[in-house]
């Protein structure tokens, strides 16, 4: 059951959610050549679990995220310092740019090492943002249940 | 095969992700964090194999060319540091499998340690200034975890003595290397070298500003590195963690903050060497006197180690202060010395409180008695940190004497043997009151038979002595057969003093990967 405090609160977010999830997505992919990236990506979803956890508290954001934040934090690092390592298979230097890919492709772009090492720092962010918002909600609840 | 260089870096960062996704699984993690250290020395071997003939490599990352992107070099100094660096994180992390508790282990000590040893890796490796303070504030945020993890009292105490002065050297850091962009408009090392060696490119505001910028880094790595008169956040904090974690910072940590002070002042601050290295030259002698002094004071034997860590720094500066081909070597060879001799004697210490549960050295007493090895192993390294022949520390200290003398320094070379002698002085009182020195009566009881119940147990035995005995072994080593060791010090300092391959390597042939070997 979802224990909510605010009625407006809760509504909203039951939509806002999944539209700030498809938007950081978006500044994710739009992220190369433009303003966007994992980082600000990373943070938009994280936001959006912010929110989640608090209209409905920090259990069901724990669930609606899935995986613990820990290991989104490896998960993304490892992604990310994998993106560097295909530089090594054509002899040059670690985390050289790589394409897989000569054209732009739509909603997504260029698909290539960059792009993976994006997706990692998302993922990173994802975890440390919300592994912090959590522990910080986790340590509330525990001082008003005292 | 340049991307080598990237290895003892990307290493210990996979081993460190690989222990973050196996959270809590002790037994795996342990594993882990042993063939994450194995394989970084194996790539700090293979580096240094290149790199000893006398090579420099250079590589950029993501083929960025220098002096835009971000270079590693590897000349032979940094290599031998990058390989010393990886032999303690190999034999502390040995050590630590009998000296962890739970507790620590599952809060993530694992990954904290290979991050620290990446950063301390990278910190060596790197050619750019900002690279360096990115490497530097890895290190920081790491080894603050580290010291506080665990969460006693004295640990946050010391904690915070520790993280306050060292963000306010990162933060004089980050000053200076911003204001050194603004002057010189780069912050590659090698390109900031050329640059000094023109001299007449240089415009008269230029060549002062180069002047007084060396003083801000002194401070700055001077406070990392533990100088006078910045020093007092060491002996206030490196007492307070488990004894492993304080082995590995005094191997690793201030040697750090003077590899960057002996790079950047043999290649970039080479404007006006009278002046500033006299000051280091001050600075070195007032380090080694404050520091032994300090030690004789104590009786507990953490802190009195700490202590001698601060005296030590000053041979390494002194030998930066002269500033001849000889002394340069001295440091280098110091560098080796002292990183094995101070992390010996702080396990040996760890071994000691296991047995006894003290490090007050009123309270210990008679290990000469009950155990034979156990003083043998600390009779070395205790011995050659005073500089006694035949062991390491004694060539490391002739070196730096007979520079002193060829240069007519009197003044710092009778500090350094003075020093020499209070060192002495304080690890015989650690040999008097621990080892020598009948079991005083009713507080402690050591015997023989307790100390071959911690030590036969074969699954602590091992791991907490073989790590001392290969060190110690080696100190023998290298103080028996001192010239391979000399001659790679002597190639590293030439290199130190003479940066045209270093500089040639980064800014002209490493642009492109079509010239590289």
């Amino acid at each position: 059951m979802k224990i909510s405090f605010s009625v407006i609160l809760s509504t909203a977010t039951y939509y806002l959610l999944p539209l700030m999830l498809l938007f950081s997505v978006y500044l994710l992919f739009r992220g190369h050549n433009e303003p966007g990236g994992g980082f600000v990506g990373g943070l938009m979803a994280s936001a959006a679990f912010g929110l989640e956890m608090i209209a409905y508290g920090v259990n069901s954001a724990r669930r609606e995220l899935r995986v613990h934040p820990t290991t989104l934090i490896g998960t993304g690092l490892l992604v990310a310092v994998s993106s560097g390592f295909f530089a090594l298979f054509e002899d040059q230097p670690f985390m050289t740019a790589q394409w897989w890919y000569d054209e732009k492709l739509p909603v997504i772009g260029k698909p290539g090492s960059p792009m993976m090492f994006d997706i990692g720092v998302y993922l990173l962010v994802i975890g440390i943002v919300s592994l912090i918002l959590f522990s910080l909600a986790d340590e509330t609840e525990q001082i008003q249940e005292a | 095969m340049n991307n080598l260089l990237f290895m003892p870096i990307v290493i210990p960062l996979i081993t460190a992700i690989c222990l973050i996704l196996l959270w809590r699984q002790r037994v795996i993690q342990r594993l882990v964090s042993l063939v994450g250290c194995v394989s970084l020395f194996l790539a700090a071997a293979l580096l240094f194999s290149f790199v000893a003939p006398g090579n420099v490599l250079a590589i950029q990352a993501a083929n960025w060319p220098a002096p835009f992107g971000i270079t590693l070099v590897a000349d032979t100094f940094s290599a031998l540091m990058v390989l010393v660096a990886a032999f303690m994180g190999l034999s502390v992390a040995i050590y630590s499998l009998a000296t962890l508790d739970p507790e620590r282990e599952s809060f993530g000590y694992h990954p904290l340690y290979h991050i620290m040893l990446m950063g301390v890796c990278g910190a060596f490796l790197t050619g750019d200034m900002f690279n360096m303070y990115v490497w530097y504030e890895v290190m920081l945020i790491s080894s603050f975890v580290l010291l506080t993890l665990g969460g006693e009292r004295s640990q946050l105490e010391g904690g915070v003595k520790y993280v306050t002065l060292n963000l306010l050297a990162s933060t004089l850091f980050l000053i200076a290397t911003g204001m050194l962009y603004g002057t010189m408009g780069t912050l590659n090392l090698a390109d900031l070298g050329e640059r000094m060696r023109q001299p007449e490119t240089l415009s008269d505001l230029q060549l002062g500003l180069m002047t007084t910028l060396p003083i801000l880094y002194l401070l700055a790595f001077g406070i990392k590195s533990a100088l006078f008169p910045l020093f007092f956040w060491l002996p206030a904090s490196y007492h307070t963690p488990p004894i492993h974690v304080t082995a590995i910072f005094s191997a690793l940590l201030t040697k750090v903050g003077i590899y960057s002070l002996v790079r950047v002042f043999t290649l970039v601050f080479i404007a006006d060497t009278d002046f500033t290295h006299t000051i280091l030259l001050v600075i070195a002698g007032l380090t080694m006197i404050t520091g032994v002094l300090g030690a004789v004071a104590q009786m507990e034997m953490r802190r009195l180690l700490s202590f001698h860590i601060v005296s030590q720094i000053g041979y390494l500066l002194m030998g930066l202060g002269l500033f001849s081909p000889l002394s340069l070597a001295g440091t280098v060879f110091f560098m080796v010395h002292v990183i094995l001799a101070k992390s010996a004697l702080f396990l040996v210490g760890g071994v000691l409180h296991r047995v006894a549960g003290t490090y007050d050295l009123k309270k210990l007493g008679g290990f000469y008695r009950s155990s034979i090895m156990l003083s043998i192993l600390f009779f070395l390294p205790a011995f050659s940190l005073a500089g006694i022949p035949p062991l390491s520390g004694f060539w490391a200290k002739f070196a730096l004497v007979r520079a002193g003398l060829e240069l007519g320094q009197y003044a710092i070379v009778t500090a350094a043997l003075a020093v020499s002698i209070l060192t002495l002085f304080s690890m015989t009182k650690i040999w008097a009151e621990a080892f020598w020195k009948a079991q005083p009566p009713g507080k402690v009881q050591v015997d023989a038979d307790q100390i071959s119940r911690t030590l036969a147990s074969g699954q602590t035995a091992l791991p907490l002595l073989l790590p001392i005995v290969v060190i110690a072994a080696l100190m023998v080593i290298i103080g028996v057969a001192a010239d391979p060791v000399l001659a790679i010090s002597q190639q590293a300092a030439n290199q130190l003093l003479d940066p045209t391959d270093y500089i040639n390597v980064v800014l002209h042939e490493s642009a492109s990967l079509a010239n590289s070997p």
